[in-house]
């Protein structure tokens, strides 16, 4: 752990030598996601609802799937970026030191210019939070920060998916993005929207309605079951295939040699 | 420039960029592998989508600007032609030539350099999208009825989306052109690139068709150059643009491509001008 904080330091300082550059790509991540979210009220202004959730309520998944894939993406970008370090070699360099070579690819680097996008969820959640209809109780204070981690975990756990993959193909593997972007992108409504299929896909294979979608049910009064709130732990659950497939792929490590 | 030398010289620079182009498209017809997995990304994503605005029209049929058909065809014909309009794709050799020097080189050679990179651009879409947009349209047609692609809404409509298509493939290198501008004033494009980004997807209805923008929003937009993209195609295929104003949106196209062109080129000589060879 002191050995993360001490990489991240060194993150954070080399990136403010730049600040200029700095700036403007946090300015970019901002206006990037900022018309994301003008899209999504332009359009809950023309049909009020969705699936009977109002504006506040889907903002309030919107700010919850924003703020975790902001945070993942911060730290995890080592795991985002995995395909370079194969490729370059640079990961024979990792497995050469002494530490578990989950930490060096983790403290390999860290897009601290994410902060950008974190902004604006916090800003969607100032907004949401006291609009959406919801009795805020102890309770669903806490579900909903629950939820949040959890959906750090779950989109932490692909991006280790995803550089896993690359011990076998040496390259990203495009599909993913469905899971990554896609699941900030269409995460952005309550899963339920797209229909029965996709929310039983998201449940059952990429654990992403158990994050944003069961707990927000509880959270705005729809299910009454105290355990709707507790579904976010199998975001934790499946980080344990996501870590058996790194050990698969790491013994199956080759080096590109260059 | 090419212009005083008389006609055998111009067809033969003309050759040139042609060849450039032959280069380019038939080593980005390569790519076989990466485009397949781009076809199931888009496909999905189109599929995501579409379910999307089904819901939506769910909720409130009558505030559909557009026929659900109408708005389905358009979400298939975007992911089938992601990969020529948009605004994220640069040749990242053309960057690094800027920001790391080699750009001398291609000052040397007897080429206009802004056609140059146009040619380059355009070849590499072009392949790309060779490679991507059957699969998808094909799948596309075969779902059934709500969710799938349907045919264009007539002989006129069909015409006008090839013409509308090549124009808007057009206008979409002319406005990339303006990145690499950039980059000459800039040196760090990163930044510069998501806001352009960002603002081409909203503005050109790639996030949101622009007929679901709010009524005043999306009349000023029409009259930008990032709405003579994709919007004028693939909503002429569907009829949602017919008759007289399919004419109209084709002269607009035709302006902004003159307006961006001479535009960019006049830009381009200014930056080189001024431009410092970075490192030797």
């Amino acid at each position: 752990m002191k050995l993360y904080l001490h990489y991240l330091s060194i993150h954070l300082r080399s990136q403010m030598q730049y600040k200029t550059s700095f700036f403007l790509t946090v300015l970019g991540q901002f206006v990037g996601s900022f018309t994301f979210l003008l899209s999504i009220l332009f359009l809950m202004d023309r049909f009020h609802t969705i699936k009977g959730f109002t504006t506040a309520q889907v903002l309030l998944c919107f700010g919850t799937v924003l703020m975790a894939f902001s945070i993942a993406e911060c730290f995890f970008r080592g795991f985002d970026s995995f395909a370079g370090t194969i490729s370059q070699g640079q990961f024979d360099r990792i497995l050469l030191r002494p530490r578990s070579e989950v930490l060096l690819t983790l403290c390999s680097k860290a897009e601290l210019s994410r902060i950008g996008r974190f902004a604006q969820a916090a800003l969607v959640f100032a907004y949401a939070i006291p609009n959406s209809g919801v009795d805020w109780t102890w309770d669903k204070i806490l579900t909903l920060a629950f939820m949040v981690l959890s959906g750090v975990a779950l989109f932490s756990g692909l991006f280790v998916i995803y550089a896993a993959i690359c011990f076998f193909t040496t390259e990203g593997l495009e599909f993913m993005n469905i899971f990554t972007d896609g699941g900030r992108e269409f995460g952005s409504y309550p899963i339920a929207v797209y229909g029965e299929r996709v929310l039983k896909i998201f449940t059952y294979v990429v654990p992403l309605a158990l994050v944003q979608y069961y707990p927000f049910l509880y959270l705005v009064g729809q299910a009454e079951a105290w355990w709707y709130a507790l579904t976010p732990l199998a975001a934790w659950i499946f980080l344990l295939p996501c870590a058996l497939l790194w050990k698969v792929g790491l013994r199956h490590y080759k080096s590109t040699g260059s | 420039m090419t212009t005083v030398h008389g006609k055998s010289n111009h067809t033969g620079i003309l050759r040139k960029y042609c060849t450039y182009f032959r280069i380019r498209f038939t080593s980005g017809l390569q790519y076989r592998a990466a485009a397949m997995a781009g076809v199931a990304t888009q496909f999905a994503w189109g599929f995501l989508t579409v379910l999307l605005y089904k819901a939506f029209w769910e909720a409130d049929p009558d505030a559909f600007p557009m026929g659900i058909a109408q708005v389905t065809s358009y979400m298939w014909l975007r992911q089938a032609f992601l990969a020529m309009f948009n605004s994220w794709t640069v040749d990242g050799s053309i960057l690094s030539d800027i920001t790391g020097g080699n750009i001398a080189y291609e000052l040397v050679r007897p080429l206009d350099i802004y056609a140059l990179w146009f040619t380059k651009n355009f070849s590499m879409r072009a392949a790309n999208v060779t490679l991507r947009f059957l699969p998808v349209l094909i799948v596309a047609a075969v779902v059934p009825a709500p969710y799938g692609m349907s045919l264009p809404a007539g002989v006129p409509a069909a015409l006008g989306f090839l013409v509308t298509m090549i124009l808007g493939a057009f206008v979409t290198c002319a406005l990339i052109m303006f990145i690499y501008i950039f980059t000459f004033f800039t040196m760090q494009p990163l930044g510069v690139r998501m806001v352009f980004n960002a603002v081409t997807d909203f503005c050109g209805g790639n996030l949101v068709p622009l007929p679901f923008l709010p009524p005043a929003l999306a009349a000023i937009l029409e009259y930008t150059p990032f709405a003579a993209m994709q919007n004028v195609p693939f909503r002429i295929y569907s009829g949602h643009i017919a008759g007289w104003d399919i004419l109209r949106h084709m002269g607009m196209q035709v302006m902004w491509l003159a307006v961006l062109v001479l535009l960019g080129a006049l830009l381009m000589k200014k930056a080189l001008k001024r431009a410092v060879i970075q490192g030797g």
